[in-house]
């Protein structure tokens, strides 16, 4: 299973002929029950894979947004342990839909890289980002994920060349996430029209699914990259939802999957020139 | 990790992925990566080239004052009975400490790679302030990060930055103290790649910061060597510094480090004391860990979250420490002990009233363990401190603390 999982889903996607949407949520956010129930949820509102946040206190390429999730998930006392349980628990019900881990260097390094690996296959996880692990880095942590089955997802940037993308590539598996702007989580916007000769470069290169992540915030936007990239990422935009709705004692879990529906739609239906209902 | 291995020349060290042993490294955004590469490739060639080592020795003589003297603190040594006690007077040097060293060295390096905006992280605020003056100098923007608890305990620096011209952005997110500072020059860093140069003030960062930053420091430990050789004819027993970020210590360690008869000895700050949480002593509290784009020694919890330093000084704040320091503590090269506030203070005000040197509280937890180090080392022996800043900034903190008001 798990790396297979991640291939499976994007072959069945490129089969259908449309880009997968990827919903990031952040570990604990608000709370562990409601995390729990908005992680379930995912799938029936159409999260093709699911990015959950593993958050760290210093996380330098996030913007505001995802910096207060964190705190918030962190505050209330979330654990690696606390991150990957409510994973297994999704497990239990759903085999297919992949879920890629996000976080920083050093609560791996923490808990060491072999038996985080181990963890997080068995709770279920298919894939690694981790942001401040560039691939020169890279080499101790992917061989401990690949021993479990587990994908390193490598980051690609505006910044990353043609004489550097081999480099990046060199341990890629899963699919090479692309990301659009030059800037942290949530702040810029991405643009279709710039992000599209980058998504083939990578694609090219690779031979790998390409998603995009970092700026996308509304279903047109997802809509005009789901065009364009083979998975689209919403991260900031649904984190912010959860902070909304506590704020306005609102039920966070509708508020959150019924913000996933609508991106969701826009992306499942782009590449037929339908728009959204 | 492996077993650390004393190395035969640790001049050749960072090695070619900027390791010191197993700490250094460059754990950085995909998006910074190639600026980092980018900056590498171009310090190097800035360091191989005369001309921009002779620009530097210039701006360095006839702006920063150097040569900063060695002092023998006579009244200290009386007052201790143990070997003699030099001082490294960084405090002298223009903005009142070392870190003019460092920002002399980068903004001639970020001149020469065309870089037009400058950014920089700050918690006493006097990297801040060694930064705004360097930036007024070549008529170079400046964008200052400090966390808004600094900002609003280091006032008067805030205000010299603005007088400089730069602009002192409050940082509010995290802890809102110098670790966030740094996490969100970065973020600008990522955001601004095209234009911007980011003047670290430490020893802590990516490759090739810790490296770079040591060169520009090790300054101090290359004048310190002559001058105790012409005033001593021999090469001290010991050095000691305070250890923050770590760039006073690595500066005045470097050059010595091959000389294994030097006792080498950082002084981390412990805060409250290290029976309790609240420190600020990386080595002596914490494990090894990646912040900030390198392995080195850090305070986190059990789960590799990191936690906040403690200390009454601004300057030593910092949950990291430069990766060089953690090898050389792992090797025994170097051995670093630890000063509490309190500690720090009694020495604050011992070497104003024997020397008339107000020092600056960082510089006062190394001198808060010179009198132990000057016993051990016996009458007859040399050690060297260096008196890294001057103590005019921290006057309202020490005040403070003694319940006085001014
Ligand atoms: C006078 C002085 N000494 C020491 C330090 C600590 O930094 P480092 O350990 O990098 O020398 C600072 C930092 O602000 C400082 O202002």
């Amino acid at each position: 299973m798990t790396k297979a999982r991640i291939d499976a889903r994007f072959a069945a996607l490129k089969a259908e002929g449309r880009a997968a949407f990827v919903p990031y949520v952040m570990a604990g956010d608000p709370d562990a029950a409601t995390a729990l129930k908005i992680l379930k949820g995912l799938p029936a509102a159409g999260a093709d894979l699911i990015e959950v946040g593993f958050p760290f206190s210093d996380p330098m390429a996030e913007g505001p947004p995802i910096q207060r999730a964190a705190l918030r998930a962190l505050a209330k006392g979330l654990t690696l342990r606390g991150t990957l349980d409510p994973i297994a628990a999704f497990r239990e019900g759903d085999q297919t839909t992949p879920i890629i881990l996000m976080g920083y260097m050093n609560p791996l390094v923490s808990r060491g890289f072999k038996d985080f690996a181990r963890e997080a296959a068995e709770a279920g996880v298919d894939g690694m980002i981790v942001v401040d692990c560039p691939p020169e880095e890279a080499d101790p942590l992917a061989d401990a994920l690949e021993a479990h089955g587990l994908a390193l997802i490598f980051l690609t940037s505006p910044t990353t060349d043609d004489k550097r993308l081999p480099t990046v590539l060199r341990r890629a598996s899963g699919f090479v996430y692309y990301v659009s702007v030059a800037g942290v989580t949530g702040v810029k916007e991405a643009d279709a029209a710039s992000v599209a000769p980058n998504v083939e470069r990578i694609r090219k290169a690779s031979g790998l699914p390409v998603a995009v992540g970092f700026g996308i915030k509304t279903p047109e936007r997802a809509a005009a990259i789901a065009e364009v990239a083979d998975a689209v990422v919403v991260g900031s935009a649904l984190v912010d939802v959860v902070a909304e709705a506590v704020e306005l004692n609102e039920d966070v879990t509708t508020r959150v999957l019924s913000k996933v529906d609508s991106l969701a739609k826009a992306v499942r239906f782009a590449r037929r020139g339908l728009t959204a209902v | 990790m492996n077993a650390p291995v004393r190395p035969n020349d640790y001049a050749a060290f960072p090695d070619a992925k900027g390791r010191f042993g197993d700490y250094g490294g460059q754990y950085v955004p995909e998006t910074l990566m190639p600026l980092v590469h980018d900056l590498d490739a171009a310090y190097t060639a800035a360091k191989a080239d005369p001309a921009f080592q002779a620009e530097l020795d210039g701006f360095l003589t006839h702006y920063v004052g150097r040569p900063s003297p060695l002092y023998f603190a006579e009244r200290l040594t009386d007052h201790f009975g143990g070997a003699k006690i030099y001082l490294k007077r960084e405090e002298l040097n223009h903005t009142g400490s070392h870190k003019i060293n460092n920002c002399m060295g980068q903004i001639l390096l970020a001149r020469r790679m065309g870089k037009t905006r400058i950014i920089a992280e700050t918690g006493a605020g006097q990297h801040g302030v060694a930064s705004a003056t360097v930036c007024a100098r070549f008529g170079l923007p400046c964008i200052v990060y400090m966390g808004a608890v600094d900002v609003e305990r280091q006032k008067p620096n805030v205000f010299r930055m603005n007088l400089l011209g730069a602009r002192v952005e409050a940082v509010t997110s995290g802890s809102a103290t110098l670790k966030d500072a740094m996490n969100e020059a970065l973020r600008d860093w990522v955001t601004n790649v095209h234009d911007t140069y980011y003047m670290i003030g430490t020893a802590a960062g990516m490759h090739p910061y810790p490296e770079m930053v040591r060169d520009f420091q090790a300054v101090i430990g290359r004048e310190t060597r002559a001058q105790v050789l012409e005033i001593e004819g021999r090469l001290p027993d010991a050095v000691v510094a305070c250890v923050g970020g770590g760039s006073n210590a690595i500066g005045i360690f470097h050059p010595f480090l091959n000389d294994e008869g030097v006792q080498l000895i950082g002084v981390e700050a412990a805060g409250d004391g290290m029976d309790t949480d609240r420190h600020a002593a990386a080595i002596n509290g914490g494990r090894p860990g990646v912040l900030h784009g390198n392995m080195t020694y850090l305070l986190q919890d059990r789960e590799g979250q990191i936690t906040e330093a403690h200390s009454i000084s601004a300057g030593l704040d910092y949950p990291g420490i430069e990766p060089e320091h953690s090898w050389l503590h792992d090797v025994g090269r170097a051995t670093y002990q630890t000063a509490t506030d309190a500690e720090s203070l009694e020495a604050f005000m011992l070497l104003s009233k024997l020397e008339g040197i107000l020092p600056a509280i960082e510089s006062a937890h190394a001198l808060a363990r010179i009198g132990d180090i000057a016993r051990d080392v016996g009458k007859g022996g040399v050690v060297v401190l260096n008196l890294s800043g001057r103590g005019d900034k921290d006057v309202n903190t020490v005040a403070a603390h003694l319940g006085r008001q001014i």
